[in-house]
This record gives C-alpha cells, sequence and structure tokens, in this order.
C-alpha cells in the first residue's frame, strides 16, 4: 500500500475526530445520544459494506451479530473489572469468533447460502438470550453499567470546550472513536491486497481462483472483519442503548444495516456512514409525519420500516450504485465529457476491460 | 413412549409444512436463482386477508379460498412489477430487493392490521384424540395439514411432469435462452412460477396460523425453516425440499420438546451450518453442487 | 428467403457486425464462415432477435422480423439452433422434441414420429434423459426438435463443433438430404469451411465483422486466395 494513501486516510481520521468534537461539543445531551446512536450503526454498516460491497455476499444477520458483541459487553460490565477499551476489544473478539464459524459453513458455497445462514443467525440469536433467561437475563435483558467518565477524559474535554462530560456525551466520543479507528482500518484493508483480492473475488470468481486466490478463504476472512466490525458496533450499542434485551436485535435490525449499505452505495465507506445518518434521523421525522396526518403512535411507527423498505427496492431499481455510487458516476462522466471526444470510432474503442482492481470506485477513503 | 410418538407426529405434521415453504423456495430457485425471502411476509399478508374475510362473518374456506387466491396474484405482481426489472442484472440485486419487499409487506401489514397477536381459527379440531390410555397428538387440523400439503404437491407433480405447459415451464426454468428460442414465452412462465409458488407458501402460511396466533413477524421463522429444509434437499430439487421438510420437521420437534423451544432456530442454524460443512450439496446429492 | 439489410451490432461500444447484407435463397444452404470472433454467431443471434441490432433490417419471406422478440421466431418458421448445441439436458430426448413443436405452437405426434425416423437412434433413447446422449446425438436432437416447429428456415451454428469427421459428414449429409426433399432453407455457420462448402449453395465470408466475399459454394471452394486469407484451409 501506499505510504500517501496512509497518510491521507490518517489525515481524514484526524479531520473527522476534529469535526466529531465540534459536532458533540455543540449539540445538547439528546442529540448527542442521537450521535451515538449513529456511531453504532455507522460501525456495523462499515463491515457490512465489506463483506457485501467489497466481496459481494449478502449478511442479513448483522444485527444477531451486533447482540453478541452487545450481551458480552453487558455481561463484561457487570463485573466493572475491566477497561473500556478492553471491553470493547473482547466483545469484538467474541463476535469474530463466532462469525468465523458461521463464515466457514457458509463461504464454502456463497450466494444464498450465506444469505440464509445470516438469516437463520437473525431469527435464532434471540431465543438463545430467552433460554439462557438466567445469565442473558430473558425478554427483560440485562442493564448495562456504564463507567464512569475517566478524569484524564473529562479533563481533555474541558480543556477544549470548558464543558462537562455527561455520560451521554462520553459514549458519542467512544462511539465515535470507535467508527474512525474502524473506518481508517478498513479504509486500509480495502486498499491493500486483501481488499484487491476481495474484490476480484466478487467480481469474476473463476477468473479469481485461476489467479491463484483461495475463494473460501477470501469469503471467511471477509466475513470474519465484517463480524469484527459488527460486534465492536454491538458494544456500543450496549453502552449507547443501556440495555440489551432480545427485542433489539429483531430481523429489522439487520436489514435497516442492509439499507443502509445500499442506500449509501455497496462498496463505499462514505456511503454506509450516509446510511447511518439516515437510520438515526429518517424514524423521527417520518413518525412525526405520521402523527401529523393524523396516524396512531404505534402506526406512525411503522412508517419508518416502510420506507427503509422503499428505499432499499427503489434505489435497487432505480440506482443501483447507491446515493454515493451515483454522485461519483456523474461527477466521472462530466470528466469524461470535458477531457475526451466523445465520438469515439466505436471499431477502435478497446473492449471495456475486465475491471481491474485498482480503479473501483469502492476503493474508498 | 406416548411423549416420543407424539413429538414424531408433531413434527412430521410441522414437517409437512415447511416441506410446503421449501417447495415454494425452490419452485422460484430453480427458475430464476433468487431465494425469496419475501415469501414470508406474503404468505403472512395473506393470512390476514383470510383472517379479514373471517371475520365479515364468511366461512373459513372462504377465507382460505380467498389466501390462496391472493397469494397468486401477489406473486404474479411482484414477479411481474418487481423482479422483472432487475432480470440479467447481478443476483445480489434480486435478492435485495426480495429483501426491501420484506419490509414494505411487514411495514404495511403492521399499518392495516396492527401489531397485535389475533388469533386465528382452525377447521378442524385442534386437540389430540384419545387410544385407550394413550393421549396422541395427531389432530384434526394435523390430517388436514398433512393431507392438504400431499394434495397440493400431486397437483404440482402432475402439472410439471403431465402437462404441456409444466413442460414448458420447466424448460424456461433449466435453460432460457434455448427456450426463448423453441418459443417458449419466458417471461410468463417466469410470472407462472412466482405466482404458483406464492400460492404454495400462502397455503403454509395458513396451516401454521391454524388454531394459533398471527402477527406481521408470524412467518419469519417459517422463512428460516423452509430454507434450511430447501437447503437440506439441495435447493434445486423438489422431492429434495419435501424430504428436507421432513427431516428438519421432526429434529425440530425433537429439540423443542426435549432441549426448549427458544432453541428452535439455532438449532436450525446448527443443521444448516452442519449441511454445508459435510453435504453442501444436499443430503441426497451425489455430483458436487452447481456453484452460483 | 431470408435477407439481411445492412446489419449492425454492437456490444457495448464494440462492435461486432457491421453493415451486413445477404440474402440466404429458398430450399438452399448458405454457409457463413470466417475466423473466430469474426462475428458469426452474433449474426445468428441478431437475425432471432437475442440481440437487438443497432440498425439494418431482417426479412423473412418479406415480413419484417428485427423488432419481433425471439419467443416468436419460431411460430414465424425460423428456427435457431444454438451453438453448444443447446440440448435442455434436465429435460428426456421425447420432451425436448416435444418442446420443439409446442414452443412454436404446432405440436403433432406425426412430427414426432417424422423425427424418430429420421434420427432412429433418438427413438431408442425416447425415454432417456438428453443428458445421457453422445455429442453427435445431441446434434441430431436439436435439429430434429428444430424440424418440430416445422420451420421455413433453419439457423444452424457451429453443427460440427467437437464432433468427430465420420459424425459431421453423416449429419450433413442428412441436412442436404432435408434441403433437397422438404425445401428448406438453411443459413449454416461454420469454422469448419471446407465441410461446410461441401455442402452449401452460397458462401459468405465474414472478417471483423463485415462482409468480405458472397459468392457460390463452388466458387469460394475454388479460391485459393481467398481460402488462404479468411478460411484457413
Amino acid at each position: 500500500m501506499a505510504r500517501s494513501v496512509l497518510l491521507r486516510h490518517l489525515g481524514l481520521a484526524v479531520l473527522g475526530l476534529v469535526v466529531v468534537v465540534l459536532v458533540l461539543e455543540s449539540t445538547s445531551a439528546f442529540r448527542n445520544a442521537q450521535f451515538a446512536t449513529m456511531a453504532y450503526l455507522g460501525i456495523a454498516a462499515g463491515g457490512l459494506t465489506v463483506l457485501t460491497g467489497l466481496n459481494g455476499q449478502l449478511s442479513l444477520g448483522h444485527g444477531a451479530l451486533m447482540a453478541i458483541g452487545a450481551y458480552t459487553t453487558a455481561l463484561l460490565l457487570q463485573d466493572q473489572q475491566l477497561p473500556l477499551v478492553a471491553v470493547l476489544l473482547v466483545a469484538s473478539a467474541v463476535t469474530t469468533l463466532i462469525g468465523a464459524v458461521i463464515g466457514v459453513a457458509a463461504a464454502r458455497l456463497h450466494g444464498p447460502y450465506i444469505a440464509g445462514a445470516t438469516l437463520a443467525l437473525a431469527v435464532a440469536v434471540p431465543g438463545v438470550a430467552l433460554y439462557f433467561n438466567d445469565q442473558l437475563g430473558g425478554e427483560q435483558g440485562l442493564n448495562v453499567f456504564v463507567p464512569d467518565v475517566p478524569g484524564w477524559f473529562a479533563d481533555a474535554v474541558y480543556f477544549l470546550s470548558a464543558q462537562d462530560v455527561s455520560g451521554s456525551k462520553y459514549v458519542a466520543y467512544v462511539g465515535w472513536l470507535s467508527l474512525i479507528v474502524t473506518f481508517v482500518l478498513l479504509a486500509n484493508l480495502s486498499r491493500s491486497r486483501v481488499g484487491r483480492t476481495w474484490r476480484a473475488v466478487r467480481d469474476d470468481e473463476v477468473a479469481a481462483e485461476i489467479a491463484g486466490i483461495p475463494l473460501g478463504r477470501a469469503r471467511v476472512l471477509a466475513f470474519v472483519v465484517s463480524a469484527a466490525c459488527a460486534g465492536l458496533g454491538g458494544a456500543v450499542m450496549a453502552l449507547t442503548v443501556r440495555i440489551t434485551a432480545p427485542s433489539g436485535f429483531t430481523l429489522t435490525l439487520s436489514l435497516s444495516l442492509l439499507t443502509a449499505v445500499v442506500l449509501g452505495g455497496l462498496g463505499s465507506l462514505t456511503g454506509a456512514l450516509l446510511g447511518a445518518a439516515l437510520l438515526t434521523f429518517l424514524p423521527q421525522l417520518v413518525t412525526s409525519l405520521g402523527l401529523d396526518v393524523g396516524l396512531s403512535d404505534l402506526q406512525s411507527a411503522q412508517l419508518a420500516p416502510l420506507v427503509y423498505g422503499l428505499t432499499l427496492a427503489l434505489v435497487i431499481l432505480l440506482a443501483p450504485a447507491g446515493i454515493v455510487g451515483s454522485v461519483r458516476a456523474r461527477w466521472r462522466r462530466q470528466q469524461e465529457r470535458a477531457t475526451h471526444d466523445y465520438d469515439l470510432p466505436t471499431t477502435t474503442a478497446p473492449p471495456s476491460p475486465a475491471r481491474t482492481p485498482g480503479d473501483e470506485p469502492g476503493g474508498d477513503k | 413412549m406416548q411423549q416420543l410418538l407424539n413429538t414424531l407426529l408433531t413434527g412430521l405434521t410441522l414437517g409437512m409444512v415447511y416441506a410446503a415453504f421449501a417447495l415454494a423456495l425452490v419452485l422460484i430457485w430453480r427458475s430464476t436463482r433468487i431465494i425469496n425471502f419475501a415469501q414470508a411476509p406474503m404468505a403472512m399478508i395473506t393470512t390476514y386477508v383470510a383472517l379479514t374475510v373471517i371475520d365479515a362473518d364468511y366461512s373459513y374456506w372462504v377465507g382460505f379460498t380467498a389466501a390462496l387466491l391472493s397469494g397468486l396474484v401477489l406473486g404474479a405482481a411482484i414477479e411481474r412489477l418487481v423482479i422483472r426489472p432487475v432480470e440479467g442484472k447481478p443476483h445480489i440485486n434480486a435478492v435485495i430487493l426480495t429483501l426491501g419487499l420484506f419490509i414494505v409487506i411487514h411495514a404495511v401489514a403492521a399499518l392495516l392490521f396492527g401489531s397485535r397477536y389475533r388469533s386465528f381459527p382452525a377447521p378442524f379440531g385442534v386437540r389430540g384424540f384419545q387410544v385407550g390410555e394413550v393421549n396422541v397428538a395427531l389432530t384434526g387440523f394435523g390430517i388436514f395439514t398433512i393431507g392438504s400439503v400431499v394434495v397440493v404437491m400431486l397437483l404440482l407433480v402432475a402439472l410439471f411432469r403431465g402437462t404441456d405447459l409444466g413442460l414448458m415451464m420447466r424448460a424456461a426454468a433449466f435453460n432460457q435462452e434455448v427456450a426463448r428460442l423453441l418459443g417458449v414465452r419466458v417471461g410468463r412462465m417466469f410470472t407462472l412460477g412466482w405466482a404458483l409458488a406464492a400460492l404454495v407458501g400462502s397455503l403454509s402460511g395458513l396451516l401454521i396460523a391454524g388454531g394459533s396466533l398471527v402477527h406481521p413477524s408470524y412467518m419469519d421463522s417459517a422463512v428460516v425453516f423452509g430454507f434450511v429444509a430447501a437447503v437440506l434437499g439441495g435447493l434445486d430439487s423438489p422431492v429434495g425440499a419435501v424430504v428436507g421438510g421432513l427431516v428438519l420437521g421432526v429434529s425440530l420437534s425433537f429439540v423443542s420438546g426435549y432441549v426448549g423451544s427458544e432453541l428452535v432456530a439455532l438449532a436450525a442454524l446448527g443443521i444448516l451450518m452442519v449441511v454445508l460443512l459435510l453435504r453442501p450439496g444436499g443430503l441426497f446429492s451425489h455430483a458436487t453442487p452447481r456453484r452460483v | 428467403m431470408l435477407e439481411v439489410h445492412d446489419l449492425t451490432t454492437s456490444y457495448g461500444a464494440v462492435r461486432a457486425l457491421s453493415e451486413v447484407s445477404f440474402a440466404a435463397p429458398s430450399g438452399q444452404v448458405t454457409a457463413v464462415l470466417g475466423a473466430n470472433g469474426a462475428g458469426k454467431t452474433t449474426l445468428l443471434r441478431t437475425i432471432s432477435g437475442l440481440v437487438r441490432p443497432r440498425s439494418g433490417r431482417v426479412l423473412l419471406d418479406d415480413r419484417d422480423l428485427t423488432r419481433t422478440p425471439t419467443e416468436q421466431m419460431a411460430a414465424l418458421g425460423l428456427s435457431h439452433v444454438p451453438e453448444g448445441r443447446g440440448v435442455i439436458t434436465e429435460l428426456t430426448v421425447e420432451e425436448n422434441l416435444r418442446l420443439g413443436g409446442l414452443g412454436a405452437g404446432r405440436f403433432r405426434p406425426a412430427d414426432l414420429d417424422r423425427v424418430f425416423a429420421l434420427f432412429p437412434v433418438l427413438a431408442d433413447r425416447r425415454r432417456a434423459t438428453a443428458h445421457v446422449l453422445s455429442g453427435g446425438e445431441r446434434q441430431m436432437l436439436v435439429i430434429g426438435r428444430a424440424l418440430m416447429a416445422d420451420p421455413r428456415v433453419l439457423l444452424l451454428d457451429e453443427p460440427s463443433l467437437g464432433l468427430a469427421p465420420r459424425v459431421v459428414a453423416q449429419i450433413f449429409a442428412l441436412l442436404r438430404g432435408l434441403v433437397t426433399a422438404e425445401g428448406l432453407t438453411v443459413v449454416l455457420v461454420e469454422q469448419n469451411a471446407r465441410s461446410a462448402l461441401s455442402i452449401a449453395d452460397h458462401g459468405v465470408v465474414l472478417n471483423l465483422g463485415r462482409l468480405v466475399v458472397r459468392a457460390k459454394a463452388s466458387v469460394l471452394a475454388a479460391d485459393e486466395q481467398l481460402r488462404h486469407a479468411y478460411l484457413g484451409f
């Protein structure tokens, strides 16, 4: 990987951090909590983007993987012994392990199998929480004890903004720091040899296999990386929501994540973040719209999923590249129009080359 | 002994329902290489159609027929309006579309019919009968369940094996381009295939609902069980789907009876993974599976 | 008579056919020759509507077929046997044949008997899955299947591909017989120019998507320069 790419990613990360501080310090505690939500959705969606966009596999069970991360976090925080960073890492590691088992089974034959296996996971995991009632709290779930804000952290924030750190602001910071670290790692991975391998497998598995890429291993690895992100996302979710219960990890969560990824544009981390933002802020908007036109509370609550579903379908039908992809494609066409003579004699035009891994729009900042 | 027998009987009855659902998935998979995840909410909403009809004081059978017919129409409409436009695009697009439909139908059902649990009638008794001292868990509705699925399967076999239309449908499924060159209206065959699949799916929706509760998510686990059953059978084979459904039904019934009903979905996941690891082409395959 | 006027077909930016015009006279065999990638298969796929041309027209007995959907071609008298034979291997021999008639909207048991009389091998294996047939048998099956539609024009794409010379000779002789006996019009795409010209009345040669020569088969076979340049024998 070129050093310049790494530097660019780090530069963007620092820029992102500045924006995060500015936004979190200038918004209310309620908004802080919403931004924490956006962070955990963004982390999980980023992982799903890697899997679906770069490797062409569909997961319908990332919500369940988030549940694994969240429950692990809740259990670890009951003892209050590990530092928070360690809790996040362990939660992610446990999810990775379970993701690896699923990935190994399903990646031998991708396509519908991985989708079906992850769907089964999404439906199965809440049942596990119910079965192990004593350990996992059954229907009520587990309360999450969010650790106190460390002194040095409070000092640092006070130094920057002269404001105190509330619990929800602290969680929002933890979430966004996790997100930035995750995205830098994912972006570098996507630009690395491994990322090119994944794209090669997605675009033409026969060609990839001939080129000596072990298909199964590439798919499993993509799934594992993606599961790690989902686990971390779940951990941040536990901190944000402060309770982990089966009802928080329905199939709808998994499908919403997929919506975020498809909406933003498959394979684009920027798109995943954009999708996460929509998932966070859209429900409130459409629910209040529903109340305005005279629907009941319960009915209005159904509008958000309705909008997700319709968006999912419409994006695939009308703009399969997603928002970010479509904007990029338009921008690129304008560039071409400006620099090239458009009427190439067709007989001499080169056949559209097999997509070379390097020039993929999916390779993201 | 009594528990063993009854678990087995319950499993076989459930297995027939999973078999029907798996068959619905296989019908579509064979022709269009799409797993229609929206099959579950489609069956859910047609059951609500039946419930609405029954609530309006019509007989169970009017509701039953209305559900099957609306399934037929819904399947055809979805193929025509939603799936047809992405034909020839990467399959992942079509699958994501079915997931979009999944969410949409769910939300629409919750908006129209509410999210609370509602009880759904059964046309026959849901109590087992007594043989001497032994209480046999084979209910009137259970017999109806098995019988109706068997009838539907025989009708499908008759259609596919015995009629010109069935031959053309199979040709379109096996080799789209050649079928087209021979003059088979491939698009119509696909529409019909989706319609039939949705009809079979609706039947399984009605059977699962019978004598039990319905709510917008009540079919969600059925799509998992149907999928696992279809994979057990090899995904390409209707006969395999039926056998896979029965095997899964019995296995899950034992898990539910002896371990805990909460773990049924986890057991299905476990079975799926074992099959994928050991016999990825399904239980009955000899050749290597088609890789897609 | 099948006529093609100024047919141009592109795949994206790549032009596969450029302004190709020729006529395949009724009751005769027209061989379409040329190297790999010359556009022969594209020509047949464009005629039968699998690929839409960018411009140009396709006429069958003065009826314009250019925008006709592929599914209707068989009923209109045009049968296309694709490259790689196009046997539906999951169906039985008889089902494949029935399908040939059904698709064209005219299945008659008598046609089945006629095909079985023409290809006795197929009659022996009518209940077998087509999967078990040899290459030569598969070629007979697809030709037989096309005949079930009682076509006026038969488009054949590389029927000799992968077959032993003896089998090729047998199939070509049979084809010639059908043309003579029933007035069938055949457009025969072949890489194997020598065999094709031996049964053809006319030949057209494609090179890089353009038609370079159109002549009587005997003339083509005799033109040494042309043979060397385009036909490779």
